[in-house]
């Protein structure tokens, strides 16, 4: 049950994007297609859940006991930084057609602050191993989500006729608050 | 860059020309994260302040030792170390600023407006020059923060630095500026304004 709290907290209530703000770039770049956004949240997701399994061991089995909280932004950067480029070599020689889905998309997640702003906020909590991890899940879906609605509304929106001096960022920011306050209504589900 | 810029244009161009929030929409998440009060807001601004330029000079001092493969693993290593300073100053000596911004300032290492610039200019530029490159990007990036941060404190709780201006008796705060909603609506309108201003100068 505590499982699917997180899960559904971490997707819905505290959506990275809405609620918390993280990932906002990615956000406003690659929200103008559908497909597009897809393949980005489907390569955040991959190395959000990594980034669960590979920070937890570290932080609470070396970098805890050895009192050295203080190197936690260098390591977690170093770590989601080597897992990207790992995740691209290893995806490009086992399979290039989701290589070339992905592509441009994995480097970009290395300064995607939703990335770093998980481990970070996942120590902040405290989580178990196992939450931690369903934490990462949840954390990606939500992003995903948030990104996919987004690019829905943008492909339609192509054809309003917008204010010439909105177009763009002004209006997709715009999207998004109007979407953070649609996303507030799930704030009810849990207390 | 076709001509070398003067100094002083080298400064202005990150208040306005090439304000990192308005012109490149680079380091979004702080900017709509921290500004739901002015005081978060300075200290936001101070930390990337801090940041941008110590990372500026340092790299651009060593610019030609680093080999251009490994540039950018290099450049985010020495921002995580001034971030890590500037984290655990703030922890010590504000605790309450530094509670208020959370996580935010840890991600001041991913925040692209400081890769950005140090990858677009101080990795091909003079110590001195990189400076004040990397002091007119944080004024045009804290003064968007200040914006934002004083836009969203008065209309969402009718204060400024805990300071009430819009008195309770005949102004109902409008809780939603506070909120997440309140930060992309504030920000939206603030990019529409900054290009309708924009395209006003050059029309003239």
């Amino acid at each position: 049950m505590e499982y699917i709290i997180i899960l559904v907290s971490a997707i819905l209530i505290n959506n990275f994007v809405l609620a918390q703000f993280l990932g906002i770039c990615p956000f406003l770049g690659v929200s103008n297609r559908l497909s597009s956004a897809i393949s980005m949240g489907a390569a955040v997701t991959f190395v959000m859940t990594l980034t669960a399994i590979v920070t937890w061991p570290l932080f609470y089995l070396v970098l805890a006991p050895y009192k050295l909280d203080f190197l936690q932004i260098i390591t977690f950067i170093l770590v989601i930084a080597s897992l990207v480029q790992f995740v691209e070599m290893f995806i490009k020689k086992s399979s290039p057609p989701l290589y070339d889905a992905l592509g441009i998309f994995l480097p970009l997640i290395t300064t995607n602050c939703a990335i770093l702003g998980f481990a970070l906020f996942a120590v902040l909590k405290n989580y178990s191993y196992l939450e931690t991890i369903v934490f990462g899940v949840g954390a990606g879906l939500g992003f995903t989500l948030a990104l996919v609605i987004m690019a829905g509304i943008r492909e339609e929106l192509q054809f309003a006729d917008v204010p010439q001096s909105l177009r763009g960022a002004g209006i997709t920011l715009l999207v998004a608050g109007i979407l953070a306050l649609a996303f507030m209504g799930f704030a009810g589900l849990i207390r | 860059m076709s001509k070398q810029n003067t100094l002083s244009q080298e400064f202005l161009k990150g208040l306005w020309k090439e304000n990192p929030n308005l012109v490149q929409l680079l380091g979004m998440c702080p900017m709509l994260a921290v500004t739901n009060e002015v005081v978060n807001a300075i200290g936001m601004a101070g930390a990337v302040t801090f940041v941008l330029l110590a990372s500026a000079l340092i790299i651009s001092l060593i610019r030609s030792w680093i080999p251009a493969q490994v540039r950018i693993p290099t450049f985010i290593v020495i921002i995580a170390g001034f971030v890590t300073m500037a984290d655990r100053y703030l922890a010590a000596f504000y605790p309450d600023l530094s509670k208020a911004l959370g996580p935010f300032v840890p991600l001041i290492v991913v925040n692209c407006v400081i890769l950005g610039r140090m990858e677009a200019f101080a990795s091909k530029n003079k110590p001195g020059r990189s400076v004040i490159d990397a002091l007119g990007m944080s004024v045009g990036f804290g003064i968007v923060l200040l914006i934002m941060g004083a836009v969203r404190e008065l209309l969402g709780n009718g204060t400024i630095l805990g300071a009430q201006i819009l008195s309770p008796n005949w102004y109902d705060p409008m809780m939603v500026f506070i909120l997440p909603a309140g930060a992309f609506l504030t920000l939206g309108l603030l990019i529409g304004v900054s290009n309708l201003v924009q395209k006003k100068l050059a029309g003239r």
